[in-house]
């Protein structure tokens, strides 16, 4: 998201909480999160796929209330408005060919309409057809929505599977496969999509998720502040932010303002200027010396920390303007003095949703093999964990490495302090503080030495980067 | 009780308003101070061997207007000159600057590889050259460079800079509309100090939030400095580019001119002649096509005829200034030519630094 976008995106959110009440405040928000959909999603080379992806998040959307719903809350007058908005929006973004000089809404123009009714048939043949088989057998069709989904993310995380999918559309596009890069399908914010479904999905399996209007969980998915990067909310936290009376007041918009300018300057002062020079492919092979090697891979722990962290201010400045409170994804990560409390404040939304969708039953699942020794469970745990969320940002060798340097080092932290903890009683504030302050600079070290595999696409040249750092060549 | 003051966002808002108009305008006010003098260079970095320039990330380099942000950057404002340093300075164009060729490479760089002595003491060669083609641009570095205290200045051209018409379509002249005047001024040189190809910036243009763009490239200038210090590398060095022309137009026309006879700007060649007391004036090497048309063109930049006329004119001018000149022209031959007609493969300029290290050591006054 660029400058004008979030520009665009905050005097929406501050219309709405200052003009907008009750349920008209759900209404605009979903409005203005279904045109964000569109919006945001940036030109990719196949045609018209720019409207067709977020087409399909909607798509989604729909599906997922549809098999999560109680029976017959499709009948409910609200619900179906919302039905026939969303819809209706999609329509008029479709039509705005027809009547836009050039495309505004989309990046590019829309496709034709009679592609759009027929595609939109289609989909609606196939949510209508889930959605009646789910009445009798909810649980499975829930299942197969959320295998579907992942499906969906291992193509589109999988460079290699991505390009085939690009070589596919084009083929089906009577278009030249020659160009089809890995690249080519960016659907905006899916990973962050897919995990606020499949957590929705999850919840109605378990019983947990209580009844949410359409209106309400349609905008809790592609809310447009949080629909690039995230934080990743739960969504009775969500629609409990939406139902509560809100009026945007001086204190609201002060705080908001605050955390928006926070945010606006660490994303494009510190880290666009850190971004310079931070650890890339070019550079991995460029830099000359041990110092600068070190240099560039810290440029990177600041980068990225403050180009997340900032454009998670300005997704919280801005929601808060609109009444909702999204969740904090950080919490001074890089001050931490082990690497489990790192996790605990970095990323924080992504990691919660985890551990309750993967750490917690996988470790129960674990404990049924008896005969198996604790520190193999929690080894266990720690590695698939770990790898799991460096699969989610890609499912290449190096966020394999990632997830895996993290796994290791969780293991390796909780033995160690469980050891220490039994022979080491410091009592002594001053050598608390040291061995704090050790803690944080061993931790984030660790960290900034695990970005070598985040920052860079292959095995090779992070093995380049290590022996440079530790002046092996 | 809660004792903290209310803030009121009406105030907050105004406050930040007044602000922002007191700090835009007070920028106004300073705009006599040479920010670009403030540098990280020749400290915390190691100073550029040669001038800032470059338009794409990649390069680890920018271009921008502020001459005093660039010779900040450079190795020279931050080298002491030694009681045993012979101190040159090569102004010119890209062919001195070296597109497509790393720092070592270029004219200075492989001056300063052989130990060369000149006046009992060692030559120091620096790179002052900058990629664009006018006499004025070169003027404008050459009469910053004279604070530098050089013991000679080599100063290698072509005919391309002399036109009239093109001394101020450079955009790091048109951007740098004082220094212009001043030079006209200074030198009194016969250019309209009105010349609509100099941007004159108005009131608005020097506040602050008008001058944003220029003080982003200062600081990118500097955040650039960590990657020329961990790299070296300050331009893109692509593995195949286009090669110079060899077959060429059969077009006789050089700027639309008939004659070059009171069309070249000879008084700023005269001017940046003055500057220094030891000056070296080079007609530098250029590619001599023996491809299509090459009996009515040497070359892409110029018709046979308008660069005959132009080196028997500096010649005789020359002669007549007393001036120490070197005809460099046909030197390398032309498959020592990447890019461009003046641009030198690493081997064409080890000939010409071969020819320029026998002229430095025969310049000593």
């Amino acid at each position: 998201m660029g400058l004008l976008e979030i520009a665009v995106s905050v005097a929406a959110a501050l219309l709405v909480g200052a003009l907008a009440r009750g349920t008209w405040r759900t209404i605009l928000l979903l409005i203005l999160s279904v045109l964000a959909v569109y919006w945001f999603q940036p030109v990719i080379p196949l045609r018209s796929f720019d409207f067709w992806l977020p087409s399909l998040t909607l798509a989604f959307v729909i599906l997922t209330w549809l098999v999560t719903s109680n029976a017959g809350a499709w009948r409910l007058r609200q619900n179906l408005y919302a039905l026939l908005l969303i819809v209706g929006m999609a329509t008029v973004v479709a039509l705005s060919r027809y009547f836009l000089p050039k495309p505004i809404l989309t990046a590019t123009t829309p496709p034709s309409f009679l592609q759009y009714l027929f595609l939109v048939l289609i989909l609606a043949a196939f949510i209508l057809l889930l959605f009646l088989f789910s009445r009798r057998r909810q649980s499975q069709i829930i299942t197969f929505v959320i295998v579907l989904l992942i499906v969906v993310l291992v193509i589109l995380k999988t460079p290699a599977l991505s390009q085939q999918a690009s070589i596919f559309f084009r083929t089906l596009a009577n278009r030249s496969a020659d160009g089809a890069l890995a690249t080519d399908l960016r659907w905006l914010g899916f990973s962050y999509i897919a995990f606020r479904l499949i957590h929705v999905l999850r919840d109605r399996q378990t019983g947990r998720l209580p009844e949410l209007a359409l209106s309400e969980f349609a905008t809790y998915v592609v809310f447009f502040p949080s629909l690039a990067a995230g934080p990743i909310d739960r969504a009775e936290r969500f629609a409990g932010d939406l139902r509560r009376e809100f009026r945007l007041g001086q204190d609201e918009t002060l705080s908001a303002g605050r955390r928006l300018v926070i945010g606006l300057f660490k994303k494009f002062v510190i880290a666009d200027a850190l971004a310079l020079i931070a650890l890339n492919d070019a550079l991995a092979i460029q830099v000359r010396s041990t110092f600068w090697m070190w240099a560039v891979t810290y440029a990177y722990a600041f980068q990225i920390y403050f180009d997340f962290s900032g454009y998670t201010d300005i997704a919280i400045g801005t929601a808060q303007l609109a009444g909702v409170k999204l969740p904090e994804n950080f919490a001074a990560p890089y001050l931490k003095p082990n690497l489990a409390q790192f996790w605990n404040s970095w990323h924080i939304t992504l990691t919660q949703w985890i551990r309750s969708y993967f750490f917690n039953p996988f470790n129960r699942w674990l404990r049924g093999f008896r005969s198996m020794p604790p520190w193999t469970m929690l080894l266990l745990g720690q590695l698939s964990t770990m790898l799991l969320i460096g699969l989610w940002h890609g499912v290449t060798i190096n966020f394999v490495l990632w997830g895996l340097w993290h796994g290791f080092g969780l293991f390796v932290q909780n033995r160690w302090s469980d050891f220490a903890k039994r022979r080491f009683n410091v009592t002594d504030k001053r050598k608390q503080t040291a061995l704090k302050l050790g803690g944080i600079f061993l931790t984030f070290n660790f960290v900034a030495l695990g970005w070598v595999f985040f920052a860079l696409t292959g095995p090779g040249l992070s093995w380049m980067v290590f022996r440079k750092l530790f002046n092996l060549l | 009780m809660d004792t903290k003051p209310r803030i009121r966002l009406f105030g907050v808002l105004l406050k930040a308003a007044l602000l922002l108009m007191l700090f835009n305008f007070a920028f106004l006010a300073i705009k006599g101070v040479p920010l670009g003098r403030l540098s990280l260079y020749n400290s915390i970095f190691p100073g550029r061997e040669r001038f800032p320039f470059g338009e794409s990330r990649e390069s680890y380099n920018l271009s921008l207007f502020d001459v005093d942000a660039m010779f900040a950057s450079h190795v020279l404002n931050g080298t002491d000159k030694a009681q045993d340093e012979y101190r040159v300075l090569l102004i010119g164009d890209s062919s001195v600057w070296g597109t497509l060729l790393e720092p070592e490479q270029t004219l200075a760089g492989q001056l300063n590889a052989t130990p060369i002595s000149a006046c009992g003491k060692t030559v120091r060669a620096y790179n002052l050259g900058y990629p664009t083609i006018s006499l004025t641009k070169d003027l404008m570095l050459l009469d910053q460079a004279k604070s530098y205290d050089p013991d000679l200045v080599i100063w290698l051209t072509t005919l391309e800079a002399f036109p009239k018409e093109k001394q101020f379509s450079s955009p790091i002249i048109a951007n740098n509309a004082e220094r212009v005047r001043q030079l006209i001024h200074k030198y009194g040189l016969a250019a309209d100090p009105h010349d609509p190809e100099l941007v004159e910036p108005s009131k608005w243009s020097q506040t602050f939030l008008s001058q944003r763009r220029a003080l982003a490239d200062l600081v990118r200038l500097q955040i650039y400095g960590a990657l020329w210090a961990s790299t070296g590398i300050d331009q893109v060095y692509p593995r195949d580019y286009e090669h110079a022309q060899i077959d060429l137009e059969a077009s006789r026309d050089f700027h639309g001119l008939t004659t070059l006879q009171n069309n070249l700007a000879l008084d700023v060649l005269d001017a940046g002649m003055s500057t220094a007391p030891n000056m070296l004036l080079v007609n530098e090497p250029m590619l001599v096509s023996d491809g299509a048309n090459s009996d009515i063109r040497y070359n892409f930049f110029y018709p046979r005829w308008a660069y005959d006329e132009y080196r028997s004119m500096l010649a005789q001018h020359a002669q007549e200034k007393n001036w120490e000149y070197l005809d460099l022209w046909d030197l390398v031959p032309a498959q020592e030519f990447t890019n461009s007609a003046i641009h030198l493969t690493p081997a064409g300029e080890t000939l010409l630094a071969d020819r320029i290290a026998t002229a430095i050591q025969g310049t000593c006054k």
